[in-house]
């Protein structure tokens, strides 16, 4: 009997400070990708200066933002990856892309500087299946003559935690080589083939494990190799350039794409055409409810990413990501009006 | 007066009563919490690794693979390298931290043995994702560039030792772990140390004894079964132990007999893959792997008591 006491007391007082939790100027939650946790809490905190409104976002990863949102106990959920249009319905959300950003690799061999080692995708595809395992291999050595390529091993760096990242580079590795396609597959983690690889947690974890293994080759996003002036490599793009990582040819990737014909903004923009397009390009969505339960919420959410849209874009290209194309706001502002609503009134504008 | 008084005292005995029946009550619900939350943990853990075990069978446990696109899960390499990385931890530690201690408490001066106890102690203070960012930045390249090769060139011959020096690997999780475990086992061995009685240790010397033959054949069979609980303690650490693990052992779903290669552990593989497993099969796999270190903890524990047990009645002449 005491024992109940206990434990209704207990209850009384969870209950209690719960719901004076609730009684709070706006705040709003969102969890998911890491990919864009710099910007989405800058952007959140420069908003809370300027309206008061709250933006609390937490990494844990593109996975756990699309559980989260789909189990309701945050306002908005973002990924790297989007979901498919059937997945979309049947959890009843609404996708839209926010920013754009490039995956680049990055090498760590002795001599060779930044933009001066070139692949296609299929050699990439090779190097990363563990196919070719010396730098001076000669399907290395035909793409890149002027190169002074060592007889060394070639140890593969790939992200250990399940991530965006990698879900766009082996998107880009399956598109270049079917035989990838079929044996690794694509996946935000996939069985690295390579007998010769370590995995690195994080952006950062890829980045100095390739700066401290003489011979390594990785993946991480743009910014990243920037930040540790790594050896990133030249690409060839499917209009047969070779091209070189930077905000333009992760824009040309993005300009090129055709939105208004992708529904539910499934749209990778790995391989995209144009001359300057950086071949390994991927947007980072943020995923709401079609049927809202709380219209203030819902509008606070909107509110806050139309102010992204119009005045985050400076500090996108800040941070290395690239902001995304005004037609292509238009066509995200024109989907919240047709489809998110809240008691079957519309939300936005 | 009297009158005034007589009805205070049984009303002191009654709050005095309900005071202790309460904190009865209190601590009886605090000791029955603890196994509450095993038994709770362990439910939870079996119940959502149901659809891996019913899957995959026993064969979770001895298949390498771990193939999250074709939703193909084995624990063999988590396993694989949570053992050997444990195995070369207390490989390094153990007779490390047992050399420490009996020089604190036997050879060392006074004021150095305090020193040093205290140094020691602040090992273990130090937080894991300290010696995990150590272990990365300077440790491993340290391994790569001073040991690694000098290893290779003379034990290269072994399989133990082969393939490209890359620092990060089983090796340097191993090593890393050994200076985790190192102080709980030193600083529990020195208290062992200390409460052998003066007048054995002395006789021992006095008998002509060496160094050696005090620690040897006086010491260490005094406090056996205190040091055996020492070296249990840093082995239930060292299996669990995560972060640090995470950032140097290479995280590679790869059984190799290089202790060069990159590996990984049940508790490296868990911190990171579980934030973006999205799939049902896929976070089953994850949290079998969880219920299967939870039971080679367990295991650990129960083998540490019945050793004791053993020890305590056949071996050990003292505590």
């Amino acid at each position: 009997m005491k024992k109940l006491i206990w434990l209704a007391m207990i209850t009384a007082v969870t209950l209690a400070l719960a719901a004076g939790a609730q009684a709070q100027p706006l705040t709003l939650n969102g969890a998911g990708a890491s990919f864009p946790y710099p910007l989405y809490s800058q952007w959140a905190h420069k908003y809370h200066e300027l309206t008061g409104a709250k933006i609390n976002y937490q990494s844990i990863g593109s996975g756990g933002g699309i559980a989260q949102i789909k189990a309701k106990t945050v306002d908005f959920g973002a990924s790297d990856e989007p979901l498919k249009v059937e997945d979309l319905d049947q959890a009843g959300l609404v996708q839209f892309p926010v920013v754009v950003g490039g995956v680049v690799p990055v090498v760590n061999v002795a001599g060779i500087a930044a933009g001066q080692i070139k692949f296609t995708g299929d050699l990439l595809a090779q190097v990363f299946m563990g196919k070719i395992a010396k730098w001076n291999d000669p399907a290395i050595k035909n793409l890149n003559p002027g190169l002074n390529l060592p007889d060394q091993n070639i140890t593969i760096v790939h992200r250990a935690d399940g991530s965006g990242t990698t879900w766009l580079f082996t998107h880009y590795l399956g598109l270049s080589s079917p035989e990838w396609k079929e044996k690794v597959g694509v996946g935000k983690s996939v069985k690295w083939p390579a007998s010769n690889s370590v995995g690195g947690k994080g952006n950062e974890g890829v980045a100095s494990y390739v700066k401290k293994v003489a011979g390594a080759i990785g993946y991480v996003e743009y910014a990243y190799a920037l930040q540790n002036q790594m050896s990133f490599a030249v690409l060839k793009n499917r209009a047969g350039n070779f091209v070189t990582p930077s905000i333009e040819s992760f824009q040309a990737a993005t300009a090129n794409a055709d939105w208004q014909k992708a529904p539910g903004y499934y749209i990778v923009l790995n391989d995209q055409p144009g001359d300057q397009s950086w071949p390994i390009t991927g947007a980072t969505y943020i995923l709401v409810h079609k049927q809202q339960a709380d219209a203030a919420k819902a509008k606070g959410v909107m509110k806050f990413f139309d102010w992204c849209y119009k005045h985050g874009g400076e500090m996108a290209q800040k941070l290395d990501y690239v902001p995304l194309p005004a037609k292509v706001v238009e066509l995200v502002q024109a989907t919240w009006a047709k489809e998110i609503k809240a008691d079957g009134k519309p939300v936005w504008p | 007066m009297a009158d005034l008084a007589l009805p205070e005292t049984p009303a002191k005995t009654q709050t005095w009563r309900q005071g202790d029946l309460i904190f009865r009550w209190l601590s009886r619900g605090c000791a029955f919490l603890v196994p509450a939350l095993i038994g709770g943990i362990f439910l939870a853990l079996l119940i959502y690794s149901l659809p891996a075990i019913k899957k995959f069978g026993v064969g979770f446990l001895v298949s390498p693979e771990w193939n999250p696109v074709a939703q193909e899960f084995g624990a063999a390499s988590s396993i694989f390298g949570t053992v050997v990385s444990t195995l070369i931890a207390m490989l390094l530690a153990v007779p490390l931290s047992l050399a420490i201690a009996f020089f604190l408490v036997e050879l060392a001066p006074p004021a150095v043995s305090r020193v040093v106890s205290t140094l020691i102690e602040l090992l273990a203070a130090i937080p894991s994702i300290i010696f995990g960012m150590w272990g990365l930045f300077v440790f491993a390249p340290f391994l790569q560039a001073h040991v690694q090769p000098w290893l290779a060139s003379t034990l290269g011959f072994l399989p133990l030792f082969q393939g490209p020096p890359m620092g990060i690997g089983i090796m340097s999780a191993g090593t890393i772990l050994a200076f985790m475990i190192l102080p709980f086992i030193c600083a529990i061995a020195r208290d062992v140390f200390l409460l052998v009685p003066r007048t054995i240790r002395e006789s021992a010397f006095g008998m002509g004894a060496t160094t050696w033959e005090v620690m040897y054949k006086v010491m260490i069979p005094y406090g056996l079964v205190g040091l055996i609980g020492a070296v249990f303690l840093g082995l239930g650490r060292a299996l669990g132990e995560t972060m640090a693990i995470t950032f140097v052992i290479g995280n590679s779903h790869r059984i190799s007999a290089s202790l060069f290669a990159a590996g990984n552990s049940i508790a490296s593989t868990l911190a990171n893959e579980f934030a973006e497993a999205t799939e049902p099969m896929y976070v089953s796999s994850l949290i079998a792997l969880g219920l299967v270190l939870f039971l080679i903890t367990y295991l650990v524990q129960i083998l540490a008591q019945f050793l004791l047990r053993r020890l305590y009645r056949s071996w050990s002449a003292g505590l």
